[in-house]
């Protein structure tokens, strides 16, 4: 019984679900509206009960219905109810109806962040999994900005499921908070080598949509996708990677060259068509960007056309498609290669799909020569003629346009054969170029001026026979061309034959039907062959003809003068009135004609479309400048007298010049551009300007269709046909007499050898027709360069240029949600805190804003450096097992030890450059294991630093020239006797990456250099090569990870020693239990890592190496092996060096900057462990004391009052170390805290050994 | 970048709709119907692309679709996704939805648009291509319902079994959308 009132409620409440919505709607076919608003009322009814099984029915039918476009964004909070189920089922019904209906704008967004939070932590991988889809859709700034951090998490889950979906959405949140993009790159470029498929293909993804959209700051990458590119099996993988390096190559020649082979054994290899395709697109956009230096790529030119043609002839049209796609790519560097398969092509546009045969058209373009223009041409027309549907028709009718006028007519040796072209294209019934047509004739009328008696001739034809174009429609687009008849009959009447017949063609009354911009130009130029019919009648004795035009003119111009259209109007009355004048005159026997062809008088020149654009403004002429007073805010619109006529509104405009808003001018550029369109003294810059795109919405007009079954001819009017057997008649001719030429002259110079004239007929010889003065366009003086097109402000991606080598600054991590406030304080708020250190406090406020100020372009000038630098790190790429790139913590110490020239044979031209680099100029040498020995003279340079104020990190001058230095220093010395208290930092390091926020160190009062340091120490050396060990190891920790095992990189440079060519390096180390050199995936434990590079005599270069150690608090040390064959010109023989690596726990630590108000807390904190070391007779400055412990301990100096400075470092695994050093006559003693105690003896015992060593 | 995701039928009927970029609901029918309009005029054996509408953005875009029986499945995607391999997706989530439905037809989409949007969510997540594997696909997707499953049960084993079989009352033969093979370009399998 009770079981029955339970099952009768939860019936009622599920009276409808989604199948029986969609059931209902289906059953209701006729007022589907009406069933759907009630259904409507149902689901708010559902919406307000508290049962959320209820509320979720409802939700899903919302879903439902928003598909079919209902709004429901009114039901979002109740969505959001339903996202927070804790039930699954509901969530995922949620979080969908989310997906599908939320966006930036929905306000209930904000309520999420914390549920979405929640469910992205949850236990159950399927709530992660739904909030992560569910956010990809619907993520905004905010929720991207609050939510980062979790999703970063995500990306090293345990469960692959989340990890490729949290990879994944990283590239939404990236286009929300660009700032998130750099924290978390180097964990997706881990993502990269993921062991799992779905979460590699998902970073490969993301990275790929980056690229694409700011290539050049992903070149780094290269070698890492290259690598993935020959190992990987995944054929979406490398569609992807392929399709990447095809954006990457244009920016690198020398990549594409190294892409050349693996691209091609793919293409030879594959048998999957996506990726053969991929591959040949990617090679032909190699084969762009190497077409400028490089001609010897023929071979591979000819596979991709061979591949592409046996694409273009399979049966299944996508290919075809795509075959014709990648062909038209080639054709834009390589036409011969193409036009050798015109066959196939012409064949295409035989083609039943539409597509196809566009495609097919796109590639005609490229493919006419002046020898194949007609033959293409008239091939075309046939189609012209056969084309059923407009669409097509006028692309066809577009494309023969553009393929005629390309690069200044080019191929155009007969303009008679062309006009006859542009006339037999007027039969076109309805098509929406007619403009086009004309543009063309005016254009060819004026710019050829040998062509002007035959175009005038056929004009005339033209408007004699305005009846057949016109039909009966006004929208008829065809009718434009009457436009450019009349004004060309006008312009050049004096090629006229018959001036009188045009003239009374041209004042038929039929004409009052066209178009009002057409009769406007019909009327002035009625005025203009008015004017020649005068000047030929002129002389004569019977001045009857001349008074019958005057007649005609005036019985027929009424007709316009009552126009409807101004301009007509305008025109009309004045020439009207003109002729009523001259009729007077005439009847007095007066000669008027002179005077009337004055009127006209005057050769129009065209003008280039830009050529406005490109007048310099004169100096001292500023167009923003107010040339009245500025109107007074209280006058508003409506007291300006309203424009009556729409010429007057320039006017307005001039004087509030500034209030012209964007709108306002794209408004008149289009108009402008129209009325240049119009206007036949303005020439188009290019063909493809002229494309008309349709406007949405005109397919839906329809159009009547007039089948005419014999195709229109307008009578008395040449074919162009004849014109392809004359053309081809006058250039046999011309071969005939060029022969005879020949042959005479052959008969002169017997001995020299035969020319082929058998040979085909080269585009040379091809003379046109006419002596063709293409008339060009005209530019101002003094014109300017041509400008840049603008990129789109409003691209999203545009923010996402972000330069991703750079190190991580300390302000650019990811905000985390805490409890408690941040125990670092950021640099800006420490620096405006009076209370706490006390130097500033002295410090007047003046002097922090210069500070600040300096700052400033300090970053900006070391952001710059760092951009120089950044190829260093790609070193690690060619390691197996790339690295997060934290590494930039113990950037500073790592980029001192390096030899400034070595920065310039970057390492990506190292991977790029087949040749090995050439030899580093200043190799570091040292002949004793001591770490501190000799460096080449300028890394000391580098180590020298300044007295400096606390938190003053940046370095001020990053400039490696030694000149500029040198002067600084002297600048320096000067300002420090000016004002001892105002120090001016200078810290000349060249490689001061990571110094953004870390902690320089120094003294007050000296001016003394320091000595010179180096990390690095001799490894091993024997009679072939010497290695040496970078002694402060590279550390990298994985942020916020510190459970995983840590990461030491370890650099090595080889230096070969002997005369032979050293090559097959095998580095290997037997591993510890607790420190083990990372092998590549497959690798067995005790395999060898091959080094990368082989080195010819003399020659050295460094390596990286990987090793992940679990416990830190003990120094280690690893023997290991290097392999290696010495090649002389005789013989190869195997040699091997032994060595043994030093751990130190130095190496484990990281220079971590600390603001002093952390420091103080860590202290009082209580956690850690004291410890204490004394060192006696150490005879330095106390500066260069410090600067030791900093270089080769990885410490930063907190703060520092006289000879006392407390000093931070970090471990890797998150160990404080914190020192503070005290310095009395030659004693020094520190007392250390760290909550790792035997780490802290450890690190107090390597640096008593530095400090024993000097 | 997959810019929307459409299913509709021989009449323009849309089946399901994923946008991965905000449009209003007016906008997303009118870019149904004109995607409609541009794909359902092309023959049978014309090839499978269209270079983009309108409305939905820019020369860029290309719509890659495919007929199976009564049913479009049209992909608007930019350049950054290969033609071919689209064309294989499409595929690859047909049989996926052919798996799951058993022997999928045009009524299992119209009463369980939910289900389609969660296979479709293991596939492509947020405009890029997540997964292309079917059996993984199938799997997570089954592993869900399962878990959907054993949620309601508990509560609703009292009302109307929730099954998935498809109201078919007419008795008539559902024509699967499998029926006609298409030649794949098999990005997938290698």
């Amino acid at each position: 019984m009770a079981l029955k009132i339970v099952k009768g409620s939860i019936d009622r409440m599920f009276d409808k679900n989604l199948q029986d919505l969609v059931r209902g709607i289906r059953n209701h076919k006729e007022d589907e509206a009406k069933y759907i608003s009630t259904c409507i009322d149902e689901i708010k009814q559902e919406l307000k009960q508290d049962n959320i099984a209820v509320k979720a029915n409802a939700v899903c039918k919302l879903t439902y219905l928003q598909m079919l476009g209902y709004d429901v964004s009114w039901a979002a909070f109740n969505i959001v109810e339903v996202m927070s189920s804790s039930k699954f089922t509901y969530k995922r019904i949620g979080y969908l109806a989310a997906s599908q209906c939320f966006h930036e704008g929905t306000d209930v967004i904000m309520l999420t962040t914390n549920q979405i939070r929640k469910d992205l932590s949850s236990p159950n991988q399927y709530d992660t999994g739904v909030a992560l889809t569910g956010l990809s859709c619907f993520v905004t700034p905010d929720l991207a900005r609050d939510l980062a951090n979790d999703i970063m998490t995500l990306m090293s889950h345990t469960k692959p499921y989340i990890r490729k979906k949290a990879v994944l959405i990283m590239y939404k949140v990236f286009l929300k908070y660009p700032e998130s993009l750099r924290p978390a790159f180097p964990r997706l470029k881990e993502k990269l080598e993921d062991p799992d498929p779905g979460v590699q293909s998902a970073a490969v993804n993301v990275i790929c949509e980056l690229a694409r959209r700011n290539p050049k700051n992903y070149l780094s990458l290269a070698p890492l996708f290259f690598k993935l590119m020959t190992s990987s099996t995944n054929n979406w993988v490398l569609i992807k990677i392929i399709k990447l390096f095809g954006a990457l190559t244009p920016l690198e020649p020398r990549l594409g060259k190294k892409l050349i082979e693996p691209l091609t054994n793919l293409i030879h290899s594959t048998s999957a068509m996506s990726l053969l395709y991929e591959c040949v697109n990617t090679v032909i956009a190699v084969l762009i960007s190497l077409s400028s230096g490089m001609p010897n790529h023929s071979a591979s030119i000819q596979l991709c056309v061979q591949k592409l043609r046996i694409l273009i002839e399979d049966s299944d049209q996508n290919l075809k498609y795509l075959g014709l796609l990648a062909m038209s790519k080639i054709l834009k560097t390589h036409p011969k290669s193409v036009q050798s398969h015109k066959d196939l092509i012409l064949q295409c546009l035989d083609d039943k799909d539409e597509s196809i045969r566009l495609r097919a058209l796109d590639l005609l373009y490229g493919m006419v020569s002046k020898k194949n223009l007609m033959e293409i041409v008239k091939k075309l027309m046939l189609h012209v003629d056969k084309a059923e549907g407009t669409t097509y028709r006028d692309e066809l009718l577009t494309k023969i346009i553009d393929i005629c006028s390309q690069s200044n007519y080019q191929y155009i040796t007969n303009f008679e054969w062309y006009i006859s072209i542009l006339v037999e294209l007027t039969r076109l019934e309805g098509t929406r170029h007619g403009h086009l047509i004309a543009s063309q004739m005016l254009d060819v009328a004026i710019r050829v001026k040998a062509i002007r008696a035959f175009a005038v001739a056929q004009m005339a034809t033209l408007l004699d026979n305005a009846h057949l174009l016109t039909g009966n429609t006004q929208r008829n687009g065809i009718c434009e061309v009457l436009y450019a008849a009349a004004w060309i009959c006008g312009e050049f009447a004096e090629h006229l034959e018959d001036p009188m017949l045009t003239l009374e063609a041209m004042l038929r009354p039929k004409v009052a039907t066209l178009p009002g911009h057409i009769q406007a130009v019909y009327v002035q130029n009625a005025a203009k062959l008015f004017a020649t019919v005068l000047q030929k009648h002129e002389g004569e004795t019977d001045s009857q003809a001349a008074q019958e035009t005057s007649q005609l003119l005036i019985d027929r111009l009424p007709l316009f003068v009552q126009s409807a259209n101004l301009e007509v109007q305008e025109r009309a009355s004045c020439i009207l009135q003109l002729v009523k004048y001259i009729q007077k005159l005439q009847q007095k026997n007066v000669e008027v004609a002179e005077e009337v062809t004055a009127l006209f008088a005057g050769e129009l020149n065209p003008v280039a479309p830009k050529a406005q654009k490109k007048v310099p403004i004169p100096e001292g002429l500023d167009l923003d400048a107010w040339i009245n007073e500025p109107p007074s805010e209280s006058e508003s619109e409506d007291e300006k007298p309203k424009a009556v006529f729409a010429k007057e509104e320039p006017k307005h405009s001039r004087s509030r010049h500034t209030e012209v808003d964007e709108k306002e001018l794209a408004r008149r550029r289009e108009a402008r551009k129209q009325e240049q369109a119009n206007n036949p003294f303005y020439i188009k810059a290019s063909p493809s300007s002229q494309k008309v795109y349709d406007a949405p919405g005109v397919e839906h007009i329809p159009v009547v269709q007039i089948d005419l079954s014999v195709p229109l001819k307008v009578p008395g009017m040449p074919m162009s046909d004849q014109y392809v057997k004359l053309e081809e008649e006058r250039r046999q001719k011309e071969k005939a007499d060029k022969k005879k030429k020949e042959k005479k002259k052959k008969r002169e110079k017997r001995g020299k050898g035969r020319k082929g004239d058998s040979g085909p007929e080269s585009e040379e010889d091809i003379t046109p027709a006419h002596h063709v003065d293409i008339v060009t366009e005209e530019m101002p003086e003094n014109a300017l360069p041509s400008d840049d097109d603008d990129k789109d402000p409003n691209d999203p991606h545009k923010a996402l240029d972000i330069d991703l080598d750079k190190p991580l600054a300390d302000s650019e991590k990811l905000p985390v949600r805490t409890h408690r406030p941040e125990v670092l304080k950021s640099p800006a708020e420490d620096r405006d805190d009076n209370t706490i250190p006390q130097e500033t406090k002295k410090k007047s406020s003046k002097d922090k804003k210069e500070k600040k100020k300096d700052k400033e372009k300090d970053r900006k000038r070391s952001k710059e450096d760092k951009k120089k630098k950044k190829k260093h790190k790609d070193v690690e790429e060619e390691l197996p097992e790339s690295l997060p790139e934290e590494v930039v913590q113990s950037e500073e110490t790592k980029e001192v030890a390096v030899p400034p020239t070595s920065a310039d044979a970057s390492d990506l031209d190292f991977w790029l450059s087949s040749a090995p680099v050439p030899p580093v100029a200043q190799v570091v040498t040292v002949s004793s294991s001591a770490a501190a020995a000799t460096v080449d003279s300028s890394s000391a340079a580098a180590a020298e630093s300044e007295p400096e104020e606390l938190k003053d990190t940046e370095p001020d001058d990053t400039k490696s020239s030694k000149h500029k230095k040198k002067k600084q220093k002297k600048e320096k010395e000067e300002k420090e006797k000016k004002k001892k208290k105002r120090h001016h930092h200078h810290h000349h390091h060249h490689s001061d990456a990571g110094a953004e926020d870390s902690v320089q160190n120094g003294t007050v009062e000296d001016e003394e250099p320091l000595p010179p340091m180096s990390n690095y120490s001799l490894l091993a050396e024997n009679s072939y090569i010497k290695m040496m060990k970078e002694d402060a190891d590279q550390v990298c920790d994985i942020q916020g990870n510190h459970q995983d095992e840590s990461k030491v990189v370890v650099s090595v440079i080889f230096e070969n020693k002997s005369d032979s060519f050293l090559k097959s390096m095998e580095f290997n180390v037997l591993d510890s239990l607790n420190s083990k050199l990372q092998r590549p995936d497959g690798a067995g434990p005790h395999d060898g890592l091959t080094v990368p590079f082989q080195l010819p005599p003399g020659v050295s270069n460094e390596a990286r190496f990987v090793f992940s150690v679990q416990s830190i608090v003990m120094p280690q040390k690893l023997k290991g092996t290097l392999t290696f064959i010495v090649k002389t010109d005789e013989s190869s023989t195997h040699e091997k060096l032994d060595f043994k690596l030093h751990f130190t726990c130095t190496s484990y630590l990281i220079t971590t900057p600390c603001y002093s108000d952390a420091y103080a807390k860590l202290l009082e904190s209580g956690d850690l462990k004291g410890s204490s070391l004394r060192l006696e007779g150490v005879n330095m400055p106390f500066h260069h004391l410090l600067a030791r412990i900093c270089f080769h301990h990885h410490f930063s100096v907190v703060e520092r009052i006289d000879s006392c400075a407390s000093m931070y470092s970090r471990s890797i695994q998150g160990h404080h170390v914190c020192l503070l050093v005290k310095s009395s006559d030659q004693t020094v003693s520190i007392d250390a805290k760290c909550d790792e105690p035997s780490l802290l003896g450890n690190v107090l015992d390597e640096i008593k050994q530095t400090f024993s060593k000097c | 970048m997959i810019k929307a995701i459409l299913i509709f039928n021989n009449h323009g009927k849309p089946r399901l709709s994923k946008f991965y970029e905000h449009y209003t609901e007016d906008t997303e029918q009118q870019i149904i119907r004109e995607t409609f309009h541009l794909v359902s005029k092309r023959d049978e054996n014309v090839c499978n692309f269209l270079e983009g509408g309108l409305l939905i953005g820019g020369s860029d875009n290309k719509l890659i679709y495919r007929h199976y029986a009564t049913l479009y499945f049209v992909f608007c995607v930019d350049s950054s996704e290969s033609e071919l391999g689209i064309l294989d997706l499409i595929q690859v989530f047909v049989e996926t939805l052919d798996k799951c439905f058993e022997n999928v037809c045009e009524l299992d989409l119209i009463f369980h648009m939910d289900k389609v949007h969660n296979i479709l969510a293991e596939m492509v997540m947020g405009g890029m291509v997540l997964e292309t594997n079917m059996s993984e696909i199938i799997t997570q997707a089954e592993a869900q319902s399962k878990m959907e499953k054993s949620e309601i049960c508990a509560f609703l084993s009292l009302c109307r079994p929730l099954s998935f079989s498809v109201p078919d009352r007419t008795g008539r033969r559902r024509p699967g959308l499998l029926e006609l093979q298409h030649a794949p370009y098999r990005p997938s399998r290698t």
